[in-house]
């Protein structure tokens, strides 16, 4: 014990210090090397040439026509808002499916929670690239969903729903991987809920829809908040759904960026959009923390009353 | 249904109509394409998609490739690696955050530590490729134990600070004055206690670490491919029954591992 109090600052920095450094050796450090990388200029065969260039971010909106003139291309535009909104829509889906889960699993026994809380947590946990198959094979051509119209002779063999390869198969892969994370926090947030609350929304003739979008709704924001943001931010960012449920043809950031690195070597710009990525992800991190703060100084001065 | 509907009356106020099928529904969302997935692996025809009767053909095909073998092998010496050291690391800095008192530095700390939790996988992977390129860093399966050491660490950390937060110091102060020394208190005293977050952080490290694929693909050379690389180019070549095998399999690893992580941690807080 003495010597806990004697030396402190070795111990501290003993007990931290390789955490520490791996994580900032491993990744802040690639990551600021990244940022760099995206103002460099591209080698043709992989890897960077040590000049500045903003083409990385000039790509963006301009393409070079053949007489080497800038010409305005919407491409990438088309694709970040691609990105945006296919990642919205599944981040909305997946409040709508997931919230009135998180609803159920905390009007159940305490003892049963969980149970249901470790069921939806499995999958979760299991590989991303294998539950994505899974949908190739319920959407895909032949697949579960088309059994039953091919049983009865409504599709003929030449024919496909053709689910498969369409913004609508991302967004279910998307909604699939990631609802997990929604659920969670938002029955965090009801299980501190106080439901006595709800009772006196209730005794005032409030009807359970009032009581929704009134009382139970607006105090486990935070929890809203904290599972839409968890949702989106890989949503937005990811390569494995708009791959192999998108065909490759319908880009996200996150297949842009890799689609940049391992085929068309244009180092540059694929660091580009993945400092736009983080930029990104930044913006959802600093309104999580504001609502959070917010939160805080509600409850505080809900203590008081 | 009607049982838990019943033991729910002390809580009549907020009940909405068809809620438990709403939940029921969404079970079958989430564990359906599974289910599916696992059934087509017994499937005996060449198609995934044509059932025509059942057969172990394809678990027999996968213990079989060659390349199957290495991939689950590569897969297998990085999660353990990976593991080991996430844990450890993970271990000493919770120990520091929780029991090292108010320092400064310490939120930045908790920080820094989330960071890779934040950062969107495919970032992290190019900036990984970059700097390992930039370097020419390459240590063939070196690499890859590296990187997935880096983000290991936070799902390492989670369980262990749990753990730490809600062991009271009184054993460690008994142990002090019985003239324990320092090393033997924390041999016999704490390292024992804060085992079973430490066995759940190791468990989730492992899960992670064996699941990782967009990392994997960017930093690793040719020969180390681990599984979940190996079963993306399996997808990309055409869809087999005996992505379904290998599929499966690892399936049921992630959910053993996870079961396991679950009753831990479900002892540890009925514990407390």
């Amino acid at each position: 014990m003495m010597e806990l109090t004697t030396k402190p600052v070795l111990r501290r920095a003993l007990g931290l210090g390789p955490a520490l450094t791996i994580i900032m050796l491993f990744m802040v450090i690639p990551v600021l090397v990244m940022a760099v990388y995206s103002f460099l200029e591209a080698n043709p065969f992989g890897g960077v040439f040590w000049r500045f260039s903003s083409a990385g971010y000039t790509q963006f909106l301009f393409e070079r026509d053949l007489a080497d003139n800038l010409a305005f291309s919407p491409d990438y535009l088309i694709i970040i808002g691609r990105s945006l909104f296919l990642a919205l829509v599944t981040t909305a889906l997946c409040l709508v499916i997931g919230f009135p889960v998180a609803y159920f699993i905390v009007r159940q026994p305490p003892q049963n929670r969980n149970i249901w809380v470790f069921l939806i947590t499995i999958p979760f946990w299991t590989n991303q690239l294998v539950r994505t198959f899974a949908w190739i094979i319920i959407l895909g051509r032949n697949g579960t969903i088309e059994l039953p119209f091919r049983w009865l002779g409504l599709l003929p063999d030449d024919q496909t729903l053709g689910l498969m390869y369409t913004d609508f198969a991302i967004v279910i892969g998307l909604t699939y991987a990631f609802i997990p994370i929604m659920v969670l926090p938002i029955y965090a947030s009801l299980e501190k809920l106080d439901f006595r609350l709800v009772e006196a929304s209730a005794d005032l003739y409030g009807s359970t829809f009032e009581s929704f979008r009134r009382v139970i709704i607006p105090l486990t924001k935070p929890g809203i908040v904290a599972g839409s943001i968890l949702v989106f931010i890989p949503s937005i960012g990811a390569f494995i759904q708009p791959d192999l449920l998108g065909g490759g043809k319908k880009l996200m950031l996150g297949s842009l960026v890799q689609f940049q690195f391992a085929t068309a070597r244009s180092w540059p710009f694929g660091a580009a959009v993945a400092m736009i990525l983080l930029c990104f992800v930044m913006l959802c991190l600093m309104w999580y923390a504001r609502t959070a703060r917010r939160a805080g100084t509600n409850s505080g001065m809900g203590g008081h009353v | 249904m009607s049982n838990s509907q019943k033991k729910n009356d002390f809580r009549p106020v907020g009940a909405v109509v068809g809620l438990g099928a709403w939940a029921f529904g969404f079970m079958l969302f989430l564990y359906l394409p599974i289910v599916i997935l696992v059934l087509y692996s017994f499937n005996a025809s060449k198609l995934v998609m044509v059932w025509s009767g059942f057969s172990l053909e394809w678990y027999a095909k996968v213990f079989d490739n060659a390349d199957i073998r290495r991939a689950a092998l590569n897969s297998l010496i990085v999660a353990s690696s990976a593991t080991v050291c996430a844990t450890v690391l993970a271990t000493l800095a919770a120990l520091v955050l929780v029991r090292g008192g108010v320092f400064r530095g310490r939120g930045a700390s908790m920080t820094i530590i989330a960071l890779p939790l934040m950062v969107p996988e495919i970032v992290t992977a190019v900036a990984l490729l970059i700097v390992f390129a930039g370097t020419g860093l390459s240590l063939g399966l070196g690499n890859v134990i590296i990187a997935h050491t880096t983000f290991c660490i936070p799902f390492a950390f989670l369980p262990i600070r749990a753990r730490l937060e809600g062991m009271e110091t009184t054993l460690e102060q008994a142990s002090a004055d019985l003239y324990g020394t320092e090393l033997a208190t924390f041999r016999y005293v704490t390292l024992p206690i804060l085992m079973p977050g430490i066995l759940a952080g190791a468990m989730l490290a492992f899960v992670i670490s064996l699941d990782d694929f967009i990392i994997t693909m960017m930093v690793s050379s040719a020969g180390g491919t681990t599984l979940p690389v190996y079963i993306y180019s399996m997808i990309r070549q055409g869809v087999t029954p005996e992505i379904n095998a290998i599929s499966t399999l690892l399936l049921i690893v992630s959910s053993v591992l996870v079961t396991l992580y679950w009753l831990v941690t479900r002892k540890q807080g009925a514990e407390r």
